[in-house]
C-alpha cells in the first residue's frame, strides 16, 4: 500500500535517533580533537627525509642526487649539493645535501620521490595537522624540519620500514663481504706476490 | 506619567502571561493619543517578530541536533554548553560576511528578493490567533489573507532566481514555482473542507468551533475525524512542499543545481533567504494547528490550566519536530515524482476529501442508534478506498523489487 515505506523508514531514524543516546556504539563519529584515532598503516601525506642513529646531518641518507627533484611532477623539491662529502651507512664517501626544501602547499603527495630514491632515504609521513597562520614560510619545510630518525619511520610504516631495513643490512652484508673478499684476494695476491717475488730470490745455488 | 507607565507595562505582562483579555489597553492609554494606534501596532508586531526569530534559532540547533542523532552523529557541539550557542556563532558568522552580487545581475531585483520574501511571511502571522487572547488581526477572512499572502512568496523566489543570472538560480526558481503552484491547490482544498465545516474564513472562529470533548477526554479537533485526519495529512505534505523542505526541496538541491535561486547570495540575504524559509515553515505549522489541531486549545480538559499561548508553542514545535523527523528520512523527490503526486494523488484525494467532508456535514443531522459511530465509518470507508485504488494507480503495475545488476554481479 502507499506510505507503507514511508512509514517503515521514520520507524528506522526514529530508532537510530533514539539508540543513539542509550547505545554510545551506535556512534560512528570521534571528537576529534581529543580523541584521534590512530593513522592506518597505508596513510601518507608529505615526504619526509630518513635518517640513522641520533645525528640528523651526520645520518641523513640523502646523498643530494637529485632524482627526486627531477621526478616530482609539481616540482615542489629544492635541492643544493654541499661541497663536504660525509660517510654514508656503508662507509663510502657520499655527497650530502646542503639545503633540502620541500613546498608542502605544492606537493601533491604522488609518492613519486619515495618510488625513485634508490638510497631509501625519502618517505611518506603521516602527520596531517599542519595548518599555520602564514601560509608562505610555514609551509616550505626545510632539512631540519624534514628531518625524522628512522625510529620515527619504523613507528609509523612498520612493515615497510623493516623491510627497507632488511635490505639495506643485506646490502651491507654484500657489501662488507666483498670487501672482506677483496681484501682476502689482495692479501692473498700480496702474499703470492711476495712469494712470487720471494722463490727467485733464494740464493742460487753456487755453480760447481 | 513613568509610574503609570510602568504600571501599565507590568499589568500588560501579567495579563499575557496570565492569558487575560485586552492585555494592551492600560499601556497604551498611557501614551498620547495621536500615538496609540502605532504603539498600539508596535506591541503586536515586535513579540511576534522577536518569538519567531528566536523559534527560528532555536530550530535551526534542534534540527541539526536531531539530523545529527538520527544520522547517529552528536550534531554540534563546541560552541556553548551542549553547543546551545551555535545559532550564534551562525548568525555572527552570516553577519561577518561579505556580500556578493554578481556582476551582470540586475542589482535592484536581485537586492529587493530577500526582503520581498520575508515581508509577506511576516505579514502571515498577523491572522494566527496564537492563543485566547493573542491575534493580532482577529480578520473576518483571515484564512483568505493568509493564503493571499503566502502565494506571494513565489514571485520572491522567481525575482531572485531571475536577477542572480545564473543557470541554476533561473532552473531553481523555475522548479520552485512549478512545485509551490502544483500543492498550492491541494494546500487550499485541504482547508477548504474545514471552511466548509466551520462556515466562517475566520481563524479565531475556526479554533473556536473546535471547542469542547467527546466522551469528556477526546477534544473536538477536525483532525479527530476522517475528513480531518485526510485533510491534516494532506495539508502537512503540501505544506511540505510549500516551504521547499525536504523531500520536497528540489528547489534547492544541493546535488544537482549548487542551491537553486540562493546560488548568488551571501552572507545576510542569505540569512534573510533562511529565515523567511523557516517563519513560513513556522507559519504553515501555526495554521495547520490552528485549522485541524484545534489552534491554542488544551488537548484534555484538566489541562486547560495551562495558558493557551504554551499549548499552541507545543503544538507548532510537535509538527516542527515531525518535518525536521520527515527531513532525517526521506530521500529528495524527483520533479516528475513531485508533479505526479501532486496531480495524480494529492488533487484528487482533496476533491474526495471535499466530499467526504459535504457528507459528514449533510450526515450531522442524522439521529438514530450508532448514527455517530456510522457516520465515522462511513466517511472513513470513503476515503480509504479511494486511497488504496490511487495509491496503486500511483505505483503502477510496476513490481517494486530488488534490482539486479547484471554486468556489476
Amino acid at each position: 500500500m502507499l506510505g507503507e515505506g514511508i512509514i517503515k523508514g521514520m520507524v528506522e531514524t526514529a530508532k537510530n535517533f533514539v539508540g543513539s543516546y542509550h547505545d554510545p556504539k551506535r556512534l560512528t563519529t570521534v571528537e576529534y580533537p581529543e580523541n584521534k584515532i590512530p593513522a592506518k598503516e597505508n596513510a601518507r601525506n608529505f615526504p619526509f627525509l630518513v635518517f640513522d642513529g641520533v645525528d640528523a646531518d651526520k645520518g641523513l641518507r640523502c646523498v643530494a642526487c637529485q632524482i627526486c627533484e627531477k621526478e616530482c611532477p609539481p616540482k615542489c623539491i629544492y635541492i643544493i649539493k654541499d661541497t663536504v662529502k660525509k660517510p654514508d651507512y656503508m662507509g663510502k664517501m657520499q655527497i650530502q645535501p646542503k639545503i633540502f626544501d620541500i613546498d608542502i602547499s605544492v606537493c601533491m603527495s604522488c609518492q613519486i620521490c619515495v618510488e625513485v630514491c634508490p638510497f631509501e632515504a625519502i618517505k611518506m609521513d603521516t602527520q596531517f595537522e599542519l595548518s599555520t597562520t602564514d601560509r608562505f614560510e610555514n609551509l616550505l619545510l626545510n632539512k631540519r624540519e624534514l628531518a625524522k630518525p628512522n625510529e620515527y619511520y619504523h613507528k609509523i610504516h612498520p612493515t615497510e620500514a623493516t623491510e627497507v631495513d632488511e635490505r639495506l643490512a643485506a646490502e651491507k652484508a654484500k657489501a662488507e663481504a666483498k670487501a672482506k673478499a677483496d681484501a682476502e684476494a689482495k692479501a692473498k695476491a700480496t702474499v703470492a706476490a711476495a712469494a712470487a717475488k720471494a722463490a727467485p730470490t733464494p740464493v742460487p745455488a753456487p755453480a760447481k | 506619567m513613568i509610574g503609570e507607565f510602568f504600571k501599565g507595562l507590568f499589568l500588560m505582562i501579567w495579563k499575557v502571561v496570565t492569558d487575560q483579555p485586552d492585555p494592551k489597553v492600560e499601556f497604551v492609554s498611557v501614551f498620547p493619543a495621536t500615538i496609540q494606534p502605532i504603539i498600539s501596532v508596535l506591541l503586536s508586531i515586535v513579540p511576534i517578530i522577536m518569538v519567531f526569530a528566536s523559534l527560528f534559532a532555536l530550530t535551526t540547533l534542534l534540527e541539526r541536533k536531531g539530523l545529527g542523532r538520527i544520522q547517529n552523529r552528536l550534531g554540534p557541539n563546541r560552541v556553548g554548553p551542549f553547543g546551545l550557542f551555535q545559532p550564534v556563532a551562525d548568525g555572527l558568522k552570516m553577519l561577518t560576511k561579505e556580500d556578493i552580487v554578481p556582476h551582470s545581475a540586475d542589482k535592484l531585483i536581485h537586492f529587493l528578493a530577500p526582503i520581498v520574501l520575508l515581508v509577506p511571511t511576516l505579514l502571515a502571522y498577523a491572522v494566527l490567533p496564537f492563543g485566547q487572547n493573542m491575534v493580532p488581526i482577529d480578520m473576518d477572512a483571515g484564512i483568505l489573507f493568509f493564503f493571499a499572502v503566502g502565494a506571494s512568496t513565489e514571485l520572491s523566489i522567481f525575482m531572485a532566481g531571475w536577477s542572480s543570472r545564473n543557470k541554476y538560480s533561473l532552473l531553481g526558481a523555475m522548479r520552485a514555482i512549478a512545485q509551490m503552484i502544483s500543492y498550492e491547490i491541494p494546500l487550499i482544498i485541504s482547508s477548504v473542507t474545514v471552511i466548509m465545516i466551520a462556515g466562517s474564513l475566520s481563524l479565531v472562529e475556526i479554533v473556536d468551533k473546535q471547542s469542547g470533548y467527546h466522551f469528556g477526554f477526546l477534544p473536538h479537533w477536525n483532525v479527530f475525524t476522517p475528513w480531518g485526519l485526510a485533510g491534516f495529512i494532506i495539508f502537512l505534505i503540501a505544506s511540505l512542499a510549500e516551504s521547499n523542505r525536504s523531500p520536497f526541496d528540489i528547489p534547492e538541491a544541493e546535488s544537482e543545481i549548487i542551491a537553486g535561486h540562493l546560488t548568488e547570495y551571501s552572507g545576510f540575504k542569505y540569512a534573510l533567504f533562511f529565515l523567511a524559509e523557516y517563519l513560513g515553515m513556522f507559519a504553515v505549522s501555526g495554521l495547520a494547528v490552528t485549522l485541524f489541531l484545534g489552534g491554542w486549545r488544551a488537548p484534555l480538559p484538566f489541562l486547560e490550566i495551562v495558558p493557551s499561548y504554551i499549548w499552541f508553542l507545543l503544538k507548532l514545535m510537535g509538527l516542527v519536530c515531525l518535518f525536521i523527523w520527515i527531513r532525517g528520512t526521506l530521500p529528495r523527490l524527483r520533479v516528475d515524482q513531485l508533479l505526479n503526486f501532486a496531480w495524480k494523488f494529492m488533487l484528487p484525494m482533496s476533491l474526495i476529501n471535499l466530499f467526504v467532508a459535504a457528507i459528514w456535514h449533510f450526515t450531522s443531522v442524522w439521529n438514530f442508534r450508532g448514527a455517530g459511530l456510522g457516520r465515522w465509518l462511513l466517511c472513513a470507508a470513503m476515503i480509504a478506498v479511494p486511497y488504496v485504488w490511487l495509491g496503486r494507480t500511483l505505483i503502477g503495475n510496476k513490481k517494486i523489487t530488488h534490482r539486479t545488476y547484471r554486468f556489476a554481479n
